[in-house]
């Protein structure tokens, strides 16, 4: 039998995620992809408590803890040093950060980092909220999510704003590739990961990774919710590279699903009104028409 | 009618918070902070508070939302813990030198690297120069009316300056605890209307805040803030006892407990203070002349006053929950020290550092300390100790 993702293992067992951590799981598959020659920064998140605590760690690369919101310049140091030293060559040098930690207090160094043109690979695992502090919203977190801090109240109900759209804001900055990813489709993920690793200069996925505990479902519907996101367009998997727009998974109008099974299978939106779920498929339909429209203009030939 | 609730250190200081009715509450989310939050937020969502709500995207911004709604006039509070306060630092300095009366709760937390997310005082030492007052509190009790006198205390005419009231992380912000709480118009009474001083707001008369202020000035407007923080302490001991007198609760900026006759005492600060009292009854059950000293006023530093409550003791030992790498001993020995410097037939001295990253200190250790320093013929020998750390 031919496998299509790697046998080797370079997260081990024994991490302390919760049961059914979409993180989890898409950290084991970016290392499969990108093998032992990976040198790792990560700052708070989930991923600081997941791979163990002192002296055990369940992370077989060279790694180092950072502050929240210093990843990107964190990476530029080490490849800075590495190129220095002329150990470039071969080493993946690899940011790894949960959203709050790449849409909100990292931002600002993830766009120093990739505008001077480092050769990194900033990964974000996206699980829609700041999870490791308990739940509180992330400029990630989708409109009409609960969190602790967008409480459902008598007077205030969930997040009144949009999802932050941070690949587009990667793309914007014209670095050679910027992807979306799925740990339902943990194929697409390794052959993008590796996309990344043979191309020299910034690079930047952004990988869907529900959480059981925060979006409130029962854990073994992780690979499930992520398909519906993907299937109902919530959450598409595409790649620019070069400025060249490609849909990985094309959805067809008539295989297209409403938001709404995604929604009812989740705690989070278990209070939402029908104007507010009828805005939000809207908003999905709108992101999706124009992101059609970009492979449209800029697709590759 | 006043009622007494069950409520963590954390809940006694959003509740306090909701209480004041502030403007502007800007924050970030951090534990052992991020319970107070969460809890605001609800009192948002259910329409219990006037107040505006920023859920910022950092520390850094947090601190500077506040500057911004304090120097545009408004009442602002925030809170914070551990790497979050290092985040803030520059603006930490700014709401100071500004003069703007900001209330932050600080869960205090130890410092990266490593990571640990327990008590200690690492935080809010680093900050111990930056302007602010700094509170210490010993239990919710003390976070929950230290919250109202320290929008009296920074908002006085002498002072304005921002104010920090801490709480041992976890220890004292997730412990449940017994609260006495005031009725929410006793606290608008005691606290009273804000009147703030050149508020960008008032547009009639426009001022600028923070400009660039070169070798002609710069010293002198530095020269008025340490004023600020001297003029500070007689207003924090005045509106303690005002606060106490409104309440019934006993609050001061020292407490000092079975020193008058003693002959050996520890001074620390925080949840310790409450173990600490609990050795001093015991030993005093045995006849032992110990006492504490529990310092809950560290910015401006008392120094008259912490004279008067040590001079005629044989020996104290300093207990600091924070480590001052490379200097001499922890910041509170610094201070307690430096400041019986000039006194006749003062004390012997030392310091303990105990509790980095949250490192349990028992009764029995504490008692050990008192033992040391009771046999100690004349001065203990050496100067810095450490608790309960291997290798020691
Ligand atoms: C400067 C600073 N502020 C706040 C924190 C507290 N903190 C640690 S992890 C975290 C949330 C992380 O959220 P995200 O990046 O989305 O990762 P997740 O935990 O969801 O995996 C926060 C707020 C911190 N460690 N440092
Ligand atoms: S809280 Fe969510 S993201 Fe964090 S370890 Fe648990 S499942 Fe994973
Ligand atoms: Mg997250």
């Amino acid at each position: 039998m031919k496998l299509t993702i790697p046998e080797q293992e370079l997260m081990e067992k024994g991490h302390m995620a919760c049961l059914g951590c979409g993180g989890s799981l898409a950290m084991r598959y970016l290392l499969k992809a990108l093998g032992k020659d990976t040198m790792m920064a990560i700052p708070a998140c989930c991923w600081a408590v997941i791979p163990g605590v002192f002296p055990y760690s369940c992370l077989e690369i060279p790694l180092q803890y950072v502050a929240f919101e210093a990843t990107g310049a964190a990476i530029s140091g080490m490849e800075a040093a590495l190129k220095a030293k002329g150990k470039k060559d071969g080493v993946t040098v690899v940011g790894w950060a949960g959203d709050g930690g790449t849409v909100d207090i990292g931002i600002q160094a993830l766009s120093g980092a990739v505008e001077r043109g480092h050769d990194v690979k900033y990964v974000c695992y996206d699980n829609e909220a700041y999870m490791n502090t308990g739940i509180q919203r992330s400029s990630a977190t989708p409109k009409g999510a609960w969190t602790t801090t967008t409480p459902v109240g008598n007077t205030r109900f969930w997040k009144q704003t949009n999802k932050k759209n941070i690949v587009e804001i990667m793309a914007a900055h014209d670095i050679p590739y910027a992807c979306t990813a799925s740990v339902a489709y943990p194929e697409d993920l390794i052959k993008k990961a590796k996309k990344m690793k043979d191309i020299k200069g910034p690079c930047y996925m952004h990988i869907y990774a529900p959480c059981p505990t925060g979006w409130k479902y029962p854990p073994e519907k992780t690979i499930e919710l992520s398909r519906l996101a993907t299937e109902s367009c919530i959450f598409p998997l595409y790649e620019v590279t070069y400025g060249k727009y490609k849909i990985n998974k094309d959805i067809k109008d008539e295989k297209k699903k409403p938001i709404i099974d995604y929604l009812r299978s989740q705690g989070r939106f278990r209070k939402l009104d029908e104007e507010t779920i009828r805005s939000l498929q809207k908003h999905v339909d709108d992101e999706w028409i124009k992101l059609k429209k970009k492979v449209e203009c800029f697709g590759e030939e | 009618m006043a009622r007494s609730m069950a409520m963590a250190g954390n809940i006694a200081a959003a509740y306090s918070t909701k209480q004041i009715n502030p403007h502007v509450v800007a924050a970030y989310p951090i534990t052992p902070q991020t319970t107070m939050m969460e809890k605001f937020s609800e009192y948002v969502a259910n329409g219990e508070v006037d107040t505006e709500l920023i859920c910022v995207e950092s520390e850094h911004s947090a601190m500077s939302a506040c500057v911004g709604a304090a120097a545009a006039g408004g009442r602002v509070i925030t809170s914070t813990a551990a790497n979050g306060l290092a985040l803030m630092f520059e603006i930490v300095y700014i709401a100071a030198s500004n003069r703007l009366p900001i209330i932050m709760c600080v869960m205090n937390r130890a410092l990266s690297a490593p990571i640990n997310i327990h008590g200690d005082h690492s935080d809010s030492m680093g900050c111990r120069d930056s302007g602010w007052i700094q509170i210490y509190n010993e239990n919710a009790q003390e976070v929950y009316d230290t919250m109202f006198m320290g929008v009296r205390i920074g908002e006085h005419k002498d002072v304005r300056l921002p104010v920090m009231v801490n709480l041992d992380g976890f220890i004292t912000s997730h412990k449940i605890e017994k609260v006495d709480t005031l009725e929410d118009a006793e606290v608008r009474k005691f606290i009273g209307e804000y009147e703030p001083f050149y508020p960008l707001l008032d547009i009639e008369n426009p001022v600028t805040y923070g400009p660039l202020d070169l070798t002609d000035y710069y010293f002198e407007h530095k020269r008025q803030q340490v004023e600020a923080m001297e003029k500070a302490l007689p207003v924090v001991k005045k509106i303690s006892k005002e606060y106490s007198n409104y309440t019934g609760r006993n609050y001061d900026i020292l407490e000092s407990y079975h020193l008058d006759d003693a002959d050996c005492a520890i001074v620390t600060m925080s949840s310790t203070a409450g173990t600490t009292k609990f050795v001093v009854d015991k030993m005093r059950s045995e006849g032992k002349k110990v006492g504490m000293l529990k310092v809950r006023l560290f910015r401006p530093f008392p120094v008259e006053e912490i004279r008067e409550c040590l001079s005629g003791l044989k020996s104290v030992a300093v207990l600091d929950r924070s480590a001052s790498f490379g200097g001499f001993g922890g910041p509170l020995f610094n201070e307690i020290r430096n400041a019986m410097y000039d006194v006749d037939g003062k004390p012997s001295i030392v310091n303990y550092i105990f509790g980095l990253g949250g490192r349990d200190i028992s009764a029995v250790q504490i008692e050990g300390v008192y033992d040391r320093l009771m046999t100690a013929q004349a001065k203990m020998p050496g100067d810095v100790h450490y608790i309960g750390v291997r290798g020691d």
